[in-house]
C-alpha cells in the first residue's frame, strides 16, 4: 500500500506537470480553434479523471481533488508574487494578506447572498467600481501638478476612497433592500436564490475580490514602495500581520459578525467547481503572461535589473513597481476567492504570515522569473507536502505527519544547493515563452531572399 | 556644423553633499551639434554634474535649461523623455535581459500602446510590437550588433557592452547625449573604434554630446571644446590646444611644479 501510494502520487505529480506542459504548448498555437481545443481538452482530462473510478479506487479521490484546488489557488498567488518578486524584484510578504483579503471578501458576498442578503454584492461591487474610477480620477488630477510628495498624493487617494466607501455603503444598502423580494421567502425561493444566480454571483464575487485586493494594494503600495527593497519587505510583513489581526477581530473591531473573528467563518457555499477553478487559473495565466510579454512587462523587468539605469532610460520606476504590485495583488485576490469557495471555511490562522512564506517558497522553488516554474511548482509542492508526505507519514505513526515540516525544508535546502536558480531557472514553456518575433522576422527575411 | 543655438544650458549649478561642495557654480552652454569634453582629476565632480543634469540627484541650487524649458527638479524619467540620455561610468546594462530587450526597454516611452492593449492583445499591440522590434533590430544593425540581439547582455565582452549601452541610450531618441567615461577599461584598438563610433553617431543622429573622459588621447582628438573641473569648480575652458597649454590645468593634474623641475 505504501509503495503503491508513493508510486501513484509521484505519477500524478508527473502527469500534472505534463498536463501543464500540454496546456501551455497548445495555447501557443496560432489558430484560435487549436487554442480552444486545447482548453477544452485540458479541462476535460482533469474532469474525466475526477469521474474515473475502478471499483473502490478513484483515480482522483475527493482528497486529491481538494489538493488540486489548493494547487490551483496556490498557482495564482505564486504567479502574482513572481510578478512582484521575480520580475519586478520587490521582495513582498504581503501577498498572503491580499490572498486573505480576497478570500474573505468573496466569501462574504456569496455568504450574504445565499442567506438572502444582496448587500455584500452591491456594496462591494459598487464600491470597487467607484473606487477604481476615483483612483484613476485623482491620479489624473495629481498629474496636472508637478512635484507632489508621495504622502500628500496618498492622502488625496485615501480621502477619495473614504468618500467612495460611504457612498457605496449607502447606495449599495438601498439597492440591496430594493431587490430583497427577489430572494423569495422560506420554502419558495425567488429568482435570485436560484443556482444559476448564485453561480453568477460567485463569479462576480471572485472578480470583485480581486479588484478589492488590488485597490487595497494600491493604497498600501503607493507610500510603501518608495522605501528601499529591504524596508519594503519588512513593511509588507507588517501588512500581512495587520490583515490577520483584522481577521481575528472581524466580529468585534470590524462590523462583520458573519465572519466570526478568530473562530473562523463557516457556511461559505462551496461553489468552486473544476470549471470555475480552471477558468480563473487560465484567466490569471493569460493576464500575467500578457503583462510580462509587453513593453510594460519589459519595463518591469528593467526595474529589477537596475533601477538607476531604468530611470535613465525613461522608465517611471515608481509607477512600474506600483503597477506590478497592484496586478500581483489582483491575482492573489482572485486566488483567495477561489480558495474560499472550495474550502467553505475560513480561519484567520490560514492567513498567518508564517503560512505566507509558502508562496514565497514556491516562487523560489519554481524559479524566480519563470511563470511556468511558479505554476508547476505549486502543483508539485502541494501534492508533495500535503498529499504525499502527509499521507505517507500518517501511516508510520500518529505524530509522524509533523515531520513533514522537517522533511520539506530539507528538500528545499537540497534543491537550493543543487539548483540555486530554482526548478525551472528562467525557462518558460510554450505559451509563456518570450515572443519569437525575431525568428519570425528572420524567417521573413529568409523567405524574401529565397524569392529574390 | 556647430550652430549658435544652445541646446543645454547649465547656470550656476551647485551641489552640496552635507558640508562638502561637490560642484560649485558650474556654468556650461552646449551649442547644438557640439562635442564637448568635460575633464578633470578624480573626484572633481564630473559625474555629479551628469547626475544633476539627468535628475538622479537633486541639485542644491542653480538652473538647468533644456532648450527654453527648465528641467531641474523633474523626475529622471521625465528628463530622459524630453531628450537627454546618458551612459554610465560603470556599465549599467540590464544584464539578465537580451540585447534586443535592452534596446526595446529604452523604446518603452514611445511604445504607443497602453496596458489595456497589452492585456487584451489588441491588433494595435501586435502591430506596434512588431514595428518596435523591427525598429530595434534595425537600430542594432547600425551598431553592428544585430547578430547579438538574442544574446544575454551579461555574456558580451566589455567593448560590446559599451556599444550596447551607447545604442540603448540612443534608443531613447535623445537630442543630447551624456557619455560618462566611455573609453574606461578599453584597449587601444577598442578606443579607436569607439572614437569613430562617437563621431558617427553624432552625425547620424544629429546629437549634441557631452563627454567625460580620462583618456587624454580621446578627449584631445575628438572634442571641439573642453571644460576642465577640479574640486567642483571649473578651472579652464577652451579648445584642446588651449587646454593643453593651460598652466592651471597642468597643475591640477600633475601638481604644482617645483621651480625648474618642470623644465627638466
Amino acid at each position: 500500500m505504501e509503495l503503491g501510494y508513493l508510486f501513484t502520487t509521484i505519477l500524478k505529480m508527473a502527469l500534472l506537470v505534463a498536463w501543464i506542459y500540454g496546456l501551455l504548448w497548445g495555447l501557443n498555437k496560432k489558430e484560435i480553434w487549436k487554442k480552444a481545443l486545447t482548453i477544452l481538452l485540458a479541462f476535460g482530462v482533469i474532469q474525466g479523471a475526477f469521474l474515473l473510478q475502478f471499483g473502490d479506487y478513484a483515480v482522483f479521490s475527493a482528497f486529491d481533488q481538494g489538493l488540486l484546488y489548493q494547487a490551483v489557488t496556490m498557482a495564482m498567488v505564486a504567479m502574482g508574487l513572481n510578478l512582484i518578486y521575480g520580475f519586478n524584484g520587490q521582495f513582498s510578504l504581503a501577498q498572503w494578506g491580499f490572498y486573505g483579503i480576497g478570500a474573505y471578501c468573496a466569501a462574504d458576498i456569496t455568504y450574504r447572498w445565499t442567506n438572502g442578503d444582496a448587500s455584500g454584492l452591491f456594496v462591494l461591487g459598487i464600491g470597487v467600481v467607484l473606487a477604481a474610477l476615483a483612483l484613476i480620477g485623482v491620479g489624473r488630477l495629481l498629474r496636472l501638478k508637478r512635484g507632489i510628495p508621495v504622502l500628500s498624493a496618498f492622502t488625496f487617494y485615501l480621502v477619495a476612497i473614504i468618500i467612495v466607501g460611504f457612498v457605496a455603503v449607502f447606495v449599495g444598502k438601498e439597492l440591496a433592500a430594493a431587490v430583497d423580494p427577489g430572494f423569495g421567502g422560506r420554502g419558495a425561493p425567488g429568482a435570485l436564490a436560484s443556482p444559476a444566480a448564485v453561480q453568477i454571483v460567485f463569479f462576480l464575487s471572485v472578480l470583485i475580490a480581486g479588484a478589492f485586493a488590488a485597490e487595497v494594494s494600491f493604497l498600501f503600495g503607493l507610500p510603501v514602495l518608495t522605501l528601499g527593497s529591504d524596508y519594503f519587505g519588512i513593511a509588507t510583513l507588517g501588512f500581512a500581520i495587520v490583515v490577520q489581526t483584522m481577521m481575528v477581530n472581524s466580529d468585534t473591531i470590524l462590523p462583520f459578525p458573519e465572519m466570526k473573528g478568530g473562530r473562523g467563518m463557516i457556511g461559505i457555499p462551496k461553489l468552486t467547481s473544476w470549471i470555475a477553478a480552471f477558468a480563473f487559473l487560465l484567466m490569471v495565466v493569460v493576464i500575467v503572461r500578457n503583462f510580462i510579454r509587453s513593453s510594460t512587462g519589459r519595463a518591469t523587468m528593467s526595474v529589477r535589473e537596475d533601477e538607476i539605469a531604468a530611470k535613465a532610460m525613461g522608465i517611471n520606476v515608481a509607477g512600474s513597481k506600483l503597477m506590478a504590485f497592484v496586478l500581483g495583488s489582483f491575482v492573489a485576490g482572485i486566488g483567495g476567492g477561489v480558495y474560499a469557495h472550495y474550502i467553505g471555511f475560513l480561519s484567520p490562522s490560514t492567513f498567518s504570515f508564517l503560512a505566507g512564506f509558502n508562496p514565497l517558497i514556491i516562487v523560489v522553488f519554481g524559479g524566480l522569473g519563470s511563470m511556468t516554474g511558479s505554476i508547476a511548482a505549486s502543483f508539485v509542492w502541494i501534492f508533495f507536502l500535503e498529499g504525499f508526505l502527509r499521507v505517507l507519514l500518517a501511516q508510520m505513526g500518529t505524530d509522524a505527519p509533523t515531520w513533514r515540516f522537517v522533511l520539506y525544508p530539507i528538500t528545499l535546502l537540497l534543491l537550493m544547493l543543487i539548483r540555486p536558480q530554482g526548478l525551472m531557472g528562467s525557462v518558460e514553456w510554450g505559451f509563456l515563452r518570450a515572443d519569437r518575433i525575431i525568428r519570425r522576422l528572420k524567417g521573413n527575411d529568409a523567405a524574401q531572399k529565397g524569392q529574390a | 556644423m556647430t550652430s549658435t543655438r544652445t541646446v543645454l544650458e547649465i547656470r550656476e549649478l551647485t551641489k552640496f553633499f552635507g558640508g562638502l561642495c561637490a560642484v560649485k557654480n558650474f556654468n556650461l552652454a552646449l551649442p547644438q551639434g557640439a562635442l564637448w569634453g568635460l575633464i578633470g582629476p578624480n573626484g572633481a565632480g564630473k559625474t555629479t554634474v551628469f547626475n544633476l543634469v539627468t535628475g538622479l540627484i537633486p541639485l542644491s541650487s542653480g538652473e538647468v535649461l533644456f532648450g527654453a524649458e527648465r528641467i531641474d527638479g523633474l523626475e529622471p524619467h521625465e528628463i530622459t523623455r524630453l531628450g537627454i540620455a546618458r551612459t554610465f561610468q560603470n556599465i549599467r546594462l540590464f544584464s539578465n535581459l537580451s540585447v534586443l530587450d535592452n534596446v526595446r526597454i529604452a523604446y518603452h516611452p514611445h511604445a504607443g500602446y497602453g496596458l489595456s492593449d497589452s492585456l487584451l492583445r489588441t491588433p494595435k499591440f501586435t502591430l506596434r510590437e512588431k514595428e518596435l522590434t523591427e525598429e530595434a533590430l534595425e537600430f542594432l544593425s547600425i551598431f553592428k550588433l544585430e547578430g547579438l540581439a538574442e544574446e544575454t547582455a551579461r555574456n558580451l565582452p566589455y567593448g560590446e557592452q559599451r556599444r550596447v549601452e551607447i545604442a540603448r541610450a540612443l534608443a531613447c531618441k535623445p537630442q543630447v547625449l551624456l557619455l560618462d567615461e566611455p573609453a574606461a577599461g578599453m584597449n587601444p584598438r577598442e578606443i579607436i573604434a569607439l572614437m569613430e563610433l562617437i563621431h558617427f553617431i553624432r552625425d547620424r543622429f544629429k546629437l549634441t554630446i557631452l563627454l567625460i573622459e580620462h583618456q587624454m588621447r580621446v578627449v584631445m582628438s575628438i572634442c571641439e571644446r573642453i571644460t576642465v573641473m577640479d574640486f567642483g569648480e571649473v578651472i579652464a575652458r577652451g579648445t584642446p590646444k588651449e587646454i593643453q597649454d593651460n598652466q592651471t590645468v597642468i597643475e591640477a593634474y600633475l601638481g604644482k611644479g617645483v621651480a625648474g623641475s618642470a623644465a627638466g
